[in-house]
């Protein structure tokens, strides 16, 4: 009884940490059960008030018969706890995941292994990138977190391929590793509906109807949902390697999980495991960075978030180049039977974009010398991150490698590069809601779906995060189509092709780039968020003005018309072509070379548009052309490819399929004839067949349902017929 | 009365399927789920599944797919679109092409423009008089005119027979071009309606559609599957197979070298601060090179030109040396006059023959000599001329007298003369091989550097006519393409893509001098080495992506 008592004490403690409730901004339908309960103080009943808050469905009371008088004894007898959502895991899938089902309503638990670990970044401190920018604005977009906390703990931020065009540029920040995670926790702590508690996931309860019921954990607890979300990075069996020497871990100095694999194999998932890798930290203060490339954050900084209440400037640090000498590739050459791919003791292979240095050193014999970075971790720790250079060398060669690097000649290493090998789900056994397919209610999303990153962990965990919310509250699940969004493209590969390595974001996987850019990330998925509950009303606000600031502008531009004078002269010189009378200002922004900021040197700039606005009117205006010609790919590719493939196709019944076909269908079942056409082994052959038997099926339904209707109709009639004389008494 | 109880019967059932609908405002289609939703009601599939229970209510959960256009770009709402009919008009060539010609050959189209892509070729007899109106036929009424071409030539007399939908075998909008049965008339409409804005129809195509409109029954239909699965593999295998020579290879070549430059490329856009910067002079130089090669293979593999404009073949030589025999026997006529006596062939004579199924105009000319006759000189003249506009020049010398310096004059003259404009490739006819005897030809291994063929002939018996022809179709690169009617499709096809491939390639040239972003020109490489793999067959995005990671040393 007792025990029961300070169980829920805590957990609600754990909701309403009660500072912060005071000083949380929140709409006024969350205050009100808020403020009850502090007034109030710890009694039951006021249990009972919070669950009936505005936000609770119907289905979401059982809570409060649970916690009532009369259900009182029932609850005492097992020291079970329900919730809408359970999400495993801590890291930036299971924050984003965690976050976003709180926020629509759900009444949440993070689980973790670690509170003090929640949000780490136990590789590089850095988020965004070429495609992985992509993902954070889109995050973002849709209301999630992770651009909003890089962009309060960069340490330095800069645009990578600023004059390849508007699709790939991209952002990336270093960020202060120890702030980043612990701003994210101070939200995930102070977000209401969500609960934290830390635990070891060993089972997943299932219930009759093969649906998820909960969770079990290693001391004991069921935790009741009727959805859960696994985030377990790298730590389902994870076990680390330096060198020969391993140990189970699924981090440095943190222990792996252990049970989970073996209950959803015995679910009948299919498991596989796959490897990946950090580098050594070096002390900065043993670092001579006198003879070192250094290399600057951007002047004019940009950000993340779409919200401009983040877009707080702070001091930026600076990163170093330096590179390998040929004392680096001697060590290494020396040293190759020590390295566990050359050894030939691990057979996973690592990602292919990721390689160590004696993957980089063998493969590439001709390269003299290859570059490597060095990055800071934090503002208060000497920790650098020494970047493109992992290792599977033993810790006792780490250093002298490490001294053959100019400027790192005196350096002390801090932590050794080690290697992690892990647990994950090949994700064919996901829908792209990334619900899986055996166990309804039961989500993946992160590294357990095969991927690395920060950025594609937070971009997977949203979309579970939202549709766990909605599945717990019988809403449809949202998907996002592969061209919609680079969230998209990234799960759709994720369930569709089989993956082989880690897999990681990259501009050159969306076939439609150009439509999929940073700058309009928000007009792509904003009203999405707003929908789904993720935007309040504040930020909606700020969407809508400057969604019609710029359209105002792009109507400006098209109308005013300039002749002669000092704008059309630069135009003219910077863009080698002559200006006609009375050009519109559209069309001078056309011309290469000119940008916007033309327009305002001149007077003829619009100051109500902040510098992020003028780019969005430049992109459109500018490559309009191009813009027009993909979105007309896109139509015509859509039309074809979004047909919907039924859920219980037999493909094995196919026989005008090929065999190879009928197999991966049968494992994969897409969902859409597109998504059949990029498994692997399926050609357009089997593409044509399979539309042909879906329109026999169609047909045949056709019929089916004529014929129903023509039943019912007679039935109907029938009935009419013995209900008419009733009437026509009734009347008379 | 049979009404209501079916309203009420939709309205029983739409609740249901609507009631998550809480989000229905972002999801354009509603009605989509509903027919979902009803077709699960009543199983959509064949035979009692065998599939668990509990798969349908999660089937019916995952029925929200989004797809959120850019609120930005304002028009151009995508959404989901059920039907799989295509917007495209297709056309093709519907009766056969192999044996001896057919009086009357069909021409086919099938699409919503297939009124208005065949009112733009087709002239209404009865219209002739009046400037072009829109052509608005009646369905199954048999109209009488001509098929122009894109300069307004006319190419044939045909009988339109319009077949409205969905009164039509596809159910779409049918027209077929009755024309005559020759296959050049049939190859010359089929372009004139590709050009009018049609494709070229796939294999089976028209059935295809006939099913997916529900013209045909059910086991009609699975008849279709099998016979387009088996079509589809074979039109894959005969589009490499098919193909002889050099331009197969062609393909493979420009293919991989768009994959290479768009390997460097992406591999700098995804790997920025890793790759040594790109050699601009050098991809521009490449993809220039391209665009030639492109060009190149589309000059000789493009039929278009041939079947339009024909090849103009001049005869040429000194006076007496067999021309007008010649072009009798090539053309199995009495065209010219033939006689012992120099100079006879005073002006041009025209003569028509097929070779390879290319129109070939003979042009015999008067025998190029210094001439004091007045007639005779102006012949001469035009001869000359004739000789410089001609596609390929067929000098002709006497078996008998062997090289004279007259010959070599006039070979002088003919080179002189095309020196300036693009080279016309010229063919050495050694005529009257019956009245000399065969050892002595050494003269001709001397010459062989000035001549791209030559050939021995006698005119009077038509011996070496064949080689010659052969010489012809190999000089203006017919052979490397395929002459089989059923191929021709084929190569039609890959055409097309040739075309988009250099359409691809000047847009891009285009991007380079105007300096756009390095971004916008993958979108046309993509596009490039796209449409030369729809010739082959396969997909790039891997490709590219595995090329990066072999070729380069990226990743941190």
């Amino acid at each position: 009884m007792t025990t029961t008592l300070s169980l829920h004490l805590t957990r609600i403690v754990s909701q309403f940490p009660v500072p912060s409730s005071l000083f949380c901004p929140l709409s006024s339908a969350k205050q009100r059960p808020q403020l009850l309960k502090c007034r109030l103080g710890l009694r039951f009943h006021v249990h009972r008030c919070f669950f009936a808050s505005p936000y609770a469905t119907p289905r979401r009371c059982f809570s409060i018969s649970a916690s009532n008088s009369q259900g009182w004894d029932k609850d005492s007898d097992t020291s079970n706890e329900r919730y809408d959502v359970i999400v495993v895991g801590g890291g930036h899938a299971g924050c984003e995941a965690a976050l976003s089902s709180a926020r629509i309503g759900a009444k949440t638990l993070l689980l973790t292994l670690n509170i003090d670990r929640i949000a780490w970044q136990p590789c590089n401190p850095a988020v965004g990138g070429p495609a992985k920018s992509q993902l954070v604005h889109e995050v973002d977009a849709l209301g999630g977190e992770i651009g909003k906390v890089a962009d309060r703990c960069y340490l330095q931020k800069r645009i990578l391929n600023i004059s390849r065009g508007p699709a790939v540029r991209a952002l990336r920040a270093q960020t202060d590793k120890r702030e980043y995670a612990s701003e994210m926790k101070k939200i995930v702590e102070s977000t209401p509906n969500l609960s934290i508690r830390e635990a070891m996931v060993t089972d997943i309860l299932v219930g009759k109807n093969d649906n998820v019921e909960g969770v079990r954990t290693f001391f004991g607890m069921n935790f009741y949902a009727p959805s859960v979300v696994l985030t377990t990075g790298t730590f389902m069996s994870g076990k680390i390697w330096v060198g020969k020497t391993s140990m189970p871990a699924g981090r440095a100095g943190e222990s792996a999980s252990h049970g989970l694999t073996e209950n959803l194999q015995q679910l009948g998932f299919e498991t596989d495991r796959l490897k990946t890798g950090t580098p050594a930290r070096v002390d900065c203060r043993t670092v001579d960075f006198s003879g070192l490339e250094p290399q600057h954050g951007d002047e004019e900084v940009n950000w993340f978030s779409f919200d401009p209440d983040y877009h707080i400037e702070r001091e930026q640090m600076c990163c170093y180049l330096t590179r390998t000498t040929n004392s680096t590739h001697q060590l290494i050459k020396d040293n190759l039977h020590e390295t566990p791919t050359y050894g030939g003791w691990v057979e996973a292979k690592g990602p292919r974009y990721c390689p160590s240095i004696e993957d980089k050193i063998v493969r590439f014999q001709d390269k003299e010398s290859h570059q490597i970075f060095l990055e800071p971790e934090g503002r208060s720790v000497p920790e650098l991150y020494v970047q493109g250079f992992s290792t599977g060398l033993p810790e006792r060669l780490q250093l002298p490698l490490l001294r053959t690097l100019p400027g790192l000649e005196n350096c002390s290493m801090l932590r050794p590069a080690y290697a992690v090998e892990y647990d994950y789900l090949p994700a064919h056994q996901c829908f792209r809601s990334l619900m899986t397919k055996k166990i309804e209610g039961l989500f993946f999303s992160g590294q357990i779906n095969g991927t690395t990153g920060y950025e594609e962990a937070a971009a997977q965990g949203i979309i579970s995060g939202i549709n766990a919310a909605r599945h717990s509250d019988g809403k449809s699940l949202i998907v996002l189509e592969r061209e919609s969004s680079y969230i998209g493209t990234l799960i759709d590969d994720l369930v569709t092709k089989d993956l082989r390595e880690p897999y990681r974001m990259l501009t050159s996987r969306s076939e439609h780039r150009l439509l999929l850019r940073s700058d309009n990330a928000d007009s792509r998925l904003t009203p999405l968020g707003r929908e789904i509950g993720l935007i309040d009303d504040r930020r909606w606000k700020i969407y809508l003005d400057k969604q019609a600031r710029i359209s105002e502008e792009k109507q400006r531009l098209k109308k005013t018309r300039i002749s002669g004078g000092d704008l059309a002269a630069e135009i003219t010189e910077v863009s080698g072509q002559p200006v006609r009378d009375s050009s519109t200002l559209e069309s001078l922004l056309k011309k290469p070379h000119i940008q916007y900021k033309v327009f305002d040197k001149h007077g003829f700039g619009n100051d109500l548009l902040s510098r992020l606005d003028k780019e969005c009117v430049e992109v459109d205006i500018k490559y309009e052309g191009f813009i027009v010609r993909q979105q007309n790919q896109l139509q015509q590719m859509v039309n074809q490819q979004h047909k919907r493939l039924p859920e219980d196709l037999d493909y094995y019944a196919m026989t005008t399929l090929s065999h190879e076909a009928r197999e991966k269908l049968s494992k994969v079942r897409p969902q859409t004839i597109g998504q059949a056409s990029r498994v692997g082994g399926v050609s357009p052959a089997d593409v044509t067949a399979l539309l042909i038997i879906l329109e026999s099926n169609r047909r045949r339904a056709n019929e089916e349902r004529r014929h129903q209707m023509l039943t019912s109709i007679v039935a109907d009639a029938n009935q009419e017929v013995s209900e008419g004389p009733l009437k026509e008494t009734t009347i008379s | 009365m049979a009404l209501p109880p079916a309203f009420r019967f939709l309205l029983r059932h739409l609740p249901q399927s609507t009631s998550p609908g809480s989000v229905s405002s972002i999801f354009p289609k509603l009605s989509i789920p509903v027919h979902r939703k009803l077709s699960i009601l009543f199983s959509s599939s064949p035979k009692p599944t065998s599939s668990p229970p509990q798969v349908t209510p999660k089937a019916t959960k995952e029925n929200k797919l989004v797809f959120n256009k850019d609120e930005r770009l304002g028009s151009g709402a995508v959404s989901c679109d059920e039907s799989v009919v295509n917007s495209s008009t297709i056309a093709a060539i519907v009766t056969s092409l192999c044996g001896p010609p057919a009086a009357v050959g069909i021409v086919r189209l099938s699409g919503p423009s297939a009124v208005s892509i065949v009112g733009r070729v087709f002239l209404p007899a009865s219209r002739k008089k009046r400037r072009r109106p829109d052509w608005r036929p009646v369905s199954h009424v048999v109209e009488y005119g001509e098929v122009l071409d894109s300069h307004g030539n006319v190419i044939d007399e045909v009988l339109v027979v319009p077949m409205l939908g969905p009164k039509s075998y596809t159910r779409e909008d049918v027209v077929e071009l009755q024309c005559h049965g020759s296959e050049i008339c049939l190859r010359r409409v089929l372009r004139a309606c590709l050009d009018a804005g049609a494709r070229i129809a796939e294999p089976g195509e028209f059935t295809l559609r006939a099913f997916l409109n529900g013209r045909l029954d059910l086991s009609q239909a699975e008849n279709v599957g099998k016979l387009i699965s088996a079509k589809s593999v074979a039109a894959a295998d005969s589009a490499l197979a098919g193909i002889q020579g050099g331009f197969s290879s062609l393909v493979k070549l420009l293919r991989a070298q768009c994959i290479e430059l768009l390997t460097e490329i992406e591999a700098r856009l995804d790997f920025d601060d890793e790759m040594p910067p790109l050699e601009l002079n050098l991809v521009i130089d490449k993809i220039h090179g391209m665009l030639q090669e492109v060009e190149n293979a589309l000059g000789t593999a493009n039929y278009d030109k041939l079947l339009q404009s024909g090849l103009q073949i001049a005869i040429v030589g000194r006076p007496n040396v067999g021309k007008s025999s010649l072009l009798n026997a090539w053309s199995k006529s009495e065209r010219a006059i033939v006689t012992d006596i120099a100079g006879t062939t005073r002006d041009i004579v025209e003569a028509n023959i097929s070779v390879g199924g290319i129109p070939v105009t003979l042009l015999d000319t008067a025998g190029i000599r210094d001439t004091d006759d007045i007639v005779e000189k102006i012949g001469v003249e035009r001869s000359e001329v004739v000789a410089t506009s001609a596609d390929v020049i067929v000098m002709t010398v006497s078996a008998t007298e062997g090289w004279t310096l007259e010959d070599e004059k006039l070979l002088e003259r003919i080179q002189s003369n095309k020196s300036g404009s693009s080279s016309s490739p010229v063919v050495l006819v050694i005529n009257k091989i019956d009245c000399a005897p065969s050892s002595a030809y050494d003269w001709v291994n001397t010459l062989s550097s000035s001549f791209n063929k030559h050939v021995f002939t006698c005119a009077v018996s038509g011996q070496g006519i064949p080689d010659l022809e052969a010489a012809i179709i190999e000089l203006v690169g017919l052979n490397r393409i395929s002459t089989g009617g059923r191929k021709w499709t084929v190569n039609q096809r890959q055409c097309e893509q040739l075309v988009r491939t250099r359409e691809a390639f000047i847009r891009l040239k285009g991007s380079i001098s105007e300096e756009i972003p390095l971004d916008f020109w993958t979108i046309d490489l993509r596009e490039a080495a796209l449409a030369l793999g729809q010739i082959s067959g396969e997909d790039i995005s891997e490709e590219v992506l595995s090329n990066i990671f072999g070729k380069f040393c990226i990743g941190k």
